[in-house]
């Protein structure tokens, strides 16, 4: 027997309409059923509302740093250093205090496996220049070569963070500003060790750094 | 000859795209400005377009002519308005728009204005609703694709959100999800707040 869509399509439609746009309920409503709030998947969907659907970051107003691939123990070290006000972000504060440790573990975790394209973007006339000062450094300014921590490929390890991939505006900021914006690490946190380095470098050399490590996959 | 030929084209360019023109005028402004106000501030439901990002009106009329914003008012009104704007027309419509300068609605509903402000500064983490200001920036002014939201009226803002709540526009970057984290409340003092930013 064959379907005459003419008859059941509207019916269909009229139907998947019905349904669709039953607005009975507040959105509360709505949202706590879909999700709990203090669930797992609320929070992760809020951190890519803001780190990009994939992790891999996002320009808005103002760059949302890239998560995907990141060391979760420096992802742990972040929050806690958001909390205690040694990195100041009133946003990242709240978003901090909402979390409780397991769940940030289970989040960390979840960024740790994304493995996103960089966004890309940053100027490519100084990536040859920046990837030189990576693997080399810059012997009379005083700055050590980047990947004798950050690693050869910028993935990290254990506090120390993933460079790769990360967005160009938001690397050069965070290098420019390092003591205004980083402040102090704690005993996990060794961020302070940045201080000295992040000052010997100009800003085209951070430009170049950045750039270089924003193509990174 | 050349000049001739080239205001015959224009002329033909812009008869093809709707409603007749006046001397000196290039592009079809009076097109917009029936529905969405003299200076494009803005009247009853048409939001002021005047100091909006370009990018972000070139691709609104993108998604109208693609059909992709589909709320019902913008179905009624903006998807025959966009039917005959060529992609250059619609470029330099957003370019001139973008360029106007806003004022602000100023119709909100002033006791709600600082939970709204607390609301677009921080967000409500424990809510899972984002800090607007990440995105829009500090004085709602938007970047790049992201729109002004400074100054549009309560009533227009207020609708946005509750549409993408409602699963309008489902392809929105981002919106219909930030959306759904809102209360009815707190779309209110959003709404409020942001219609006095200048």
């Amino acid at each position: 027997m064959t379907i005459n869509l003419k008859l059941v399509l509207p019916g269909a439609a009229l139907a998947f309409v019905l349904f669709a746009s039953d607005q009975s309920g507040s959105a509360d409503d709505r949202r706590a059923a879909v999700f709990p709030r203090q669930s797992f998947q609320a929070k992760l969907e809020y951190c890519k509302t803001c780190h990009g659907l994939s992790g891999q970051g996002y320009y808005g107003y103002f760059a949302m740093p890239r998560l995907a691939g990141q060391q979760p123990k420096y992802v742990e070290n972040q929050l806690r250093a958001f909390i205690d006000r040694r990195r100041t972000n009133p946003v990242m504060f709240n978003v901090a205090h909402s979390l409780s440790p397991s769940m940030v573990a289970a989040l960390a975790a979840h960024f740790r496996d994304l493995n996103p394209k960089p966004l890309g973007g940053a100027p490519r006339e100084v990536v040859a220049t920046g990837k030189t000062i990576y693997q080399e450094g810059l012997p009379d300014s005083n700055v050590p070569a980047c990947s004798a921590c950050h690693g050869p490929e910028a993935k990290g390890q254990d506090e120390i963070p993933r460079l790769a991939g990360q967005l160009f505006s938001y690397t050069v900021k965070e290098l420019t500003n390092w003591s205004k914006e980083r402040g102090q690490g704690s005993e996990s946190d060794t961020s302070a060790l940045m201080v000295p380095t992040a000052h010997n470098l100009s800003q085209s050399q951070i430009a170049a750094i950045a750039a270089y490590l924003s193509y990174l996959p | 000859m050349e000049r001739i030929k080239s205001k015959i084209a224009m002329l033909a360019i812009l008869l093809a795209a709707g409603g007749s023109l006046h001397a000196g005028e290039t592009l079809p402004i009076r097109n917009c400005t029936w529905c969405h106000g003299t200076g494009a501030q803005g009247f009853t439901t048409a939001p002021r377009l005047a100091g909006q990002r370009q990018q972000y009106i070139t691709n609104q009329l993108l998604y109208f002519y693609r059909h992709t914003r589909d709320n019902p008012l913008s179905k009624q009104y903006m998807w025959p308005a966009a039917e005959n704007i060529s992609p250059q027309i619609a470029r330099d419509l957003a370019l001139y728009f973008s360029a106007l300068p806003p004022r602000a609605a100023n119709d909100g509903d002033s006791g709600l204005a600082a939970r709204g402000k607390e609301i677009y500064e921080l967000g409500i983490a424990d809510s899972n609703v984002a800090a607007c200001v990440v995105c829009h920036g500090p004085k709602a002014e938007g970047v790049r694709q992201i729109p002004r939201l400074a100054g549009l009226t309560d009533a227009y803002l207020r609708k946005r959100l509750e549409q993408w709540s409602q699963g309008f526009h489902a392809t929105a970057e981002l919106m219909p999800q930030i959306a759904s984290t809102l209360s009815a409340d707190e779309i209110d003092a959003l709404a409020s707040y942001l219609s006095f930013v200048k």
